[in-house]
Formats: structure tokens, C-alpha cells, sequence
């Protein structure tokens, strides 16, 4: 019995050898890049010796832990990248909620097309471009904005340089980059709407205004909670890749993430074994903030409030 | 119906703000759409201008006292050229590499014969929401002796996960009873993939693989932490490199200096070109891409 069940099972196996190996590659894939590292976060809680390697450098605890907790960045650190976050939920998505509200407002189909070009195409310029714009303009010499600033009698701004200024220029910058991209989702949730209620509050006598008010937002309301949702799982997340590019020495108090402090520290200051840990801590957090996001949004997603 | 009879000119009033409301309406797409065109007519008509008319802020749409000095300065510059050639190296391999294995485990994971393929799914997912970080998969790459090697560039994000469920779930909605047919007559795993699936599935292989490729095209920053030849550079780090950390193109001679605001837009025009030039064909894919994500949702 038991040999026919085990015989059984590996019949099923060999009918379906060539997934197995199609699907090989992508196994290793896995291993290799994805739970190695995995393996390799061991180094946070062991003082990492490039001759020793992975196994044999001497362990040493919770040391690197207690030294980043103890440490003056680690509010700095997760008060930036909270900020970064929030700016850009505040900002930003209602902004894409707002374009796509405008959006489905046109009637003219070749101008709404074109619109919808123009408006998703930043998206698709890499950040050291868009970096590179923003730098320019914003340059204290001869930038445009402070040409603006100087035609207008104002005094130039080293922009780049004030901490104060980094927020609203990483934020400006993501406004830039995605509200159009961002847009899609909401304009294909207005377009799930179904249009009998359009028709009854026109008969009711509601204006556009009034019609975008009690239909379209409610309507995409159950969407924009999910999203927002979804968002949450990422509040530890910035995009320090781009941060990076517009980070330097002078605003550094506002435009420092955990993801450039632990570049900073660990790559090019060489400790591995402390960026370790400040990326472990920072992973651990994201993952339960993932697992927290998804059980609200199975909560109240589903069910939606409206 | 009633309401509106009785009162006629509750009628005429809604269609004069209707009137309003569209031509504001129109007014503040225009807008958003110049806010968002903008910055890329200033950097071209700027990298065909004057130095002086870019330092005076004279350049507004159209280039100053035209010239093509920044380009010819630009293109005279070698690891330029070598970035843009390592640039679609790195492309075409890296997205060939990406479309394969997630073709390949999408369809294994797909195919309800085979045995633990919930074990596998799992072992996938699970790392969208859990991962390494930077220092343990740059440590990992280090002992597997990649750095400086192309395979650092295109083998950490081989498949992206989110790519292959989504590729998964289409496979999910094909008819099991055409693969059924098509293995009664003989066809095996491979076949019924290559001569069945995928012609069915372009549309979603074309969307996908644009994302790959945008990807590969604009990322810098695998570049920044695996390699540190210059020849086998990427174009956004020389891009980086020229604007953001201020190292001119060759050694500053004095017309160089004088150049040197021409020679950064002149850069970020290079390197933005051909992006800007296959948008507009393939803008479609992206967008069918938003929906595909959105509807698994």
C-alpha cells in the first residue's frame, strides 16, 4: 500500500519532469539571490571579517543592535523616512485621485488621450535624469527657478543645500514623476461605476460637482482605501535610491533614510555587520507592517466601507 | 424630468456651468500637461544654447543663438559611448534573461501536475515581503565572485516576483482542456508552451517585458554598488557622474569650463532620447500592464 502510494507519487513527479526543469532555473534563482542574503542577515548579530567569511567571524550578539538603537540617527533616521512617506500621501495621491477625477471629465477623446500620454510619460525617465533636471534648475547660479526668484527681486536659494527645502523638492519631484502613472488605478476604478447612478443624480439634479462629489468618490472609495492600505506596508520604504542622488553633506538632517544610511555605512564605510543590522531592523519592521496591512485590508477591503 | 419641465431655467443654468466647468476643466489639463512637458523642452532648447544665454536664464523654449558645441563635446567624450553600448548590453541580456525564467516558472507554477508547486508559489512569495537587503545580497554577489562582471547587473533581479504571479494567474485563466488536447496529440511540456501559450499570451509577454526593459534601461543604482570600472559603466552613471557629481567632460580646459552647463543638458539629452522616442508606440503595454495588476487585486 505504502509502496504503490509512494510509487504513485513519483510517477507524478516524472510526467511532469520538464516543469521541474523549467522550473530549475528559478529555483536557483531563489537560493542564490534571494535566500542567501536571508542566510547571510546572520552577519548583524556576528562582527563580519572579510577573511573569516559568513561562518567563522566571531559572534557577537545583539551588539550592533544595541549600538544603532543607542545611536543619535536612529530617530533622525526613521522621523525622515516617515516624513517622506506622509508627505507623499498627503500630497500626492490626492493629487492623482484629483487628475483623474478632471480626466474622466473630458469628452474629446483624442484630448484625453494625448493628455494621458503626456502625463505618464515621466514616469518612464529614469531617476538620474529627472535628478539631474531637478539639480539643474534649482542651481543657485543659473538654475530657472532662481532666475525666476532674482527676476522677481528675491535672493538666489542654494536649494540643494537647506535641509529645510529637501522634503518639498523630493516631494515636488515624486508629484512630477507619478501622479499620472498613479492616476490609471483611479480612472479604471471610476470607470467600473456604474453609470445608472450618474444618470439618477443628473435627474436628481446634481451638478458635476455634486455628481463628483456623491458618485465618482464614493464609487472609488473602496480603492483608494486599499491603496492607502497597501501604502502602509511600505511606510519604512523611501526611495533612498533616489534620495541618494539628491543627497549630500548640507542637507543630510532631513534627506537621510535608513536605506542611504545603511549604503553610507555599510558599502562605503565598510561596516557590514552594523548596516546589516540597521537593514534587518529596518526589513523586520517593513515585514510586520506588511503582515499588518494585509490584515486590514482583508478586514476592511473586502467587505469595503461603503 | 418633472423638476427640470418646471423649471426651465434650472436647465439653461446647468448647461452654462457645464460650460464652465469643461472649459476650467481643459484649462487645468493644459496646465498639468505643460508642467509635465516642460522641463524636457527646457533641457533640449538649453543643450543647444549658448553658455552665457543658459547662465543668464535667457533660454526659455527655444535654443539661444543655436549650436551643437555641448554634443559634439558630449560625443567626443569615449566612455560615453561605451556606457550607451554597456547600456544595451545590459538591456537585451537582462531582459532576454528576465522573460525566460519568468516565462519558465510562471507556467511550471501554473501546471497543477506538478507535485509541491504550492510549496514553490509560497517560496516565491514570500520573498516580496521579506528579503536580505543590501549588504547580505552585496556580500552574496561578492562571494560569488560577480563583482565587475555583467552577470552583478542582470542576475540580482532576474525575476521579479510580482512579475511571474502576474504572469501565473494569466496562464491560470487558459483553457486546461487546450493543453489537454494538445498533449493527446503529442505535444510535451516545452511544445505546448512554445506552440500554444505563448502565442496566446503576447500581449501580457510584450507588457512585461517592457517593464524589465524600462527597468534595466534606468537603473543606476545595481551599477553603483557592483561595479567600479568605468568601462563597463552604465549610461545613467556617467549621467550621474557629469551632473550630479560635477566631473566635466575631460580635463578642464578653459572653453570646457565655459561649457559646462551645455555639456549637463546635453548629457541628460543623450540619455533620455531614446526613451522619449519608443514612448509614444509602447505607452499601450504600460498601461494594459496597471490593469492586468489591478484586476488580480
Amino acid at each position: 500500500m505504502q509502496k504503490t502510494r509512494g510509487a504513485r507519487l513519483l510517477r507524478r513527479i516524472w510526467s511532469a519532469r520538464y516543469l521541474y526543469l523549467m522550473f530549475l532555473p528559478v529555483f536557483l534563482y531563489y537560493v542564490f539571490f534571494r535566500y542567501a542574503p536571508m542566510l547571510g542577515l546572520s552577519i548583524a548579530f556576528k562582527n563580519y571579517n572579510a577573511f573569516l567569511g559568513f561562518e567563522r567571524s566571531p559572534w557577537v550578539g545583539l551588539k550592533y543592535f544595541k549600538q544603532f538603537f543607542n545611536s543619535f540617527y536612529l530617530w533622525r533616521l526613521i522621523r525622515n523616512t516617515l516624513l517622506i512617506n506622509l508627505y507623499d500621501l498627503i500630497f500626492n495621491f490626492p493629487a492623482a485621485i484629483a487628475l483623474a477625477l478632471l480626466l474622466n471629465e473630458v469628452q474629446h477623446k483624442t484630448f484625453k488621450k494625448t493628455v494621458q500620454t503626456i502625463t505618464y510619460l515621466p514616469y518612464f525617465i529614469s531617476s538620474v535624469v529627472i535628478a539631474s533636471m531637478m539639480v539643474q534648475f534649482l542651481s543657485p547660479s543659473s538654475g530657472m527657478i532662481n532666475n525666476i526668484i532674482d527676476a522677481l527681486g528675491g535672493e538666489r536659494q542654494y536649494f540643494m543645500t537647506q535641509p529645510e527645502s529637501f522634503r518639498t523638492i523630493y516631494t515636488l519631484m515624486n508629484l512630477w514623476k507619478s501622479i499620472g502613472w498613479n492616476s490609471i488605478i483611479f480612472l479604471a476604478a471610476i470607470s467600473g461605476i456604474n453609470s445608472e447612478l450618474y444618470e439618477a443624480c443628473t435627474i436628481d439634479g446634481g451638478g458635476y460637482l455634486r455628481r463628483m462629489w456623491h458618485v465618482t468618490l464614493p464609487g472609488i472609495a473602496s480603492t483608494i482605501v486599499v491603496l492607502i492600505i497597501m501604502r502602509l506596508g511600505h511606510v519604512m520604504d523611501a526611495g533612498y535610491e533616489t534620495i541618494l542622488l539628491l543627497q549630500n553633506n548640507a542637507n543630510m538632517e532631513t534627506s537621510d533614510v535608513i536605506g542611504t544610511y545603511v549604503y553610507r555605512r555599510g558599502l562605503k564605510g565598510g561596516e557590514y555587520s552594523y548596516a546589516t543590522a540597521v537593514g534587518m531592523f529596518q526589513s523586520v519592521i517593513g515585514f510586520a507592517m506588511v503582515i499588518f496591512s494585509n490584515w486590514l485590508s482583508r478586514k476592511y477591503g473586502e467587505t469595503s466601507l461603503w | 424630468m418633472v423638476s427640470v419641465a418646471a423649471k426651465p431655467s434650472n436647465h439653461i443654468r446647468e448647461s452654462m456651468s457645464r460650460r464652465i466647468f469643461l472649459v476650467a476643466n481643459t484649462l487645468i489639463l493644459l496646465f498639468v500637461c505643460v508642467v509635465m512637458l516642460y522641463p524636457v523642452i527646457f533641457v533640449t532648447a538649453a543643450s543647444f544654447s549658448e553658455e552665457t544665454a543658459i547662465l543668464r536664464g535667457d533660454v526659455s523654449f527655444l535654443p539661444v543663438n543655436a549650436h551643437v558645441e555641448a554634443y559634439k563635446k558630449v560625443f567626443n567624450y569615449p566612455l560615453l559611448w561605451q556606457s550607451y553600448g554597456n547600456t544595451v548590453l545590459y538591456t537585451v541580456v537582462g531582459t532576454t534573461i528576465n522573460m525566460l525564467l519568468t516565462v519558465c516558472g510562471a507556467w511550471a507554477l501554473s501546471q497543477k501536475k506538478m507535485v509541491g508547486r504550492r510549496f514553490f508559489t509560497l517560496m516565491c512569495t514570500f520573498t516580496m515581503f521579506f528579503n536580505g537587503g543590501m549588504i547580505p545580497t552585496f556580500l552574496v554577489i561578492k562571494e560569488l565572485d560577480l563583482l565587475n562582471t555583467i552577470w552583478s547587473i542582470v542576475l540580482p533581479g532576474a525575476v521579479s516576483t510580482y512579475n511571474m504571479i502576474l504572469m501565473r494567474t494569466f496562464f491560470l485563466a487558459i483553457p486546461s482542456s487546450l493543453v489537454e488536447a494538445a498533449e493527446l496529440d503529442g505535444c510535451s511540456d516545452f511544445g505546448v508552451l512554445i506552440r500554444i501559450v505563448l502565442p496566446l499570451s503576447m500581449a501580457s509577454l510584450m507588457t512585461i517585458g517592457m517593464f524589465y526593459a524600462v527597468g534595466h534601461w534606468n537603473s543606476y543604482f545595481s551599477a553603483v554598488l557592483y561595479l567600479n570600472k568605468p568601462e563597463l559603466y552604465p549610461l545613467q552613471i556617467i549621467l550621474r557622474q557629469v551632473v550630479l557629481m560635477n566631473e566635466i567632460v575631460e580635463n578642464a580646459s578653459s572653453t570646457q569650463v565655459n561649457m559646462a552647463e551645455g555639456i549637463k543638458y546635453a548629457t541628460i539629452v543623450v540619455a533620455m532620447l531614446p526613451m522619449l522616442c519608443i514612448y509614444p508606440f509602447v505607452q499601450r503595454y504600460f498601461v494594459k500592464g496597471v490593469m492586468i495588476g489591478s484586476v488580480k487585486e
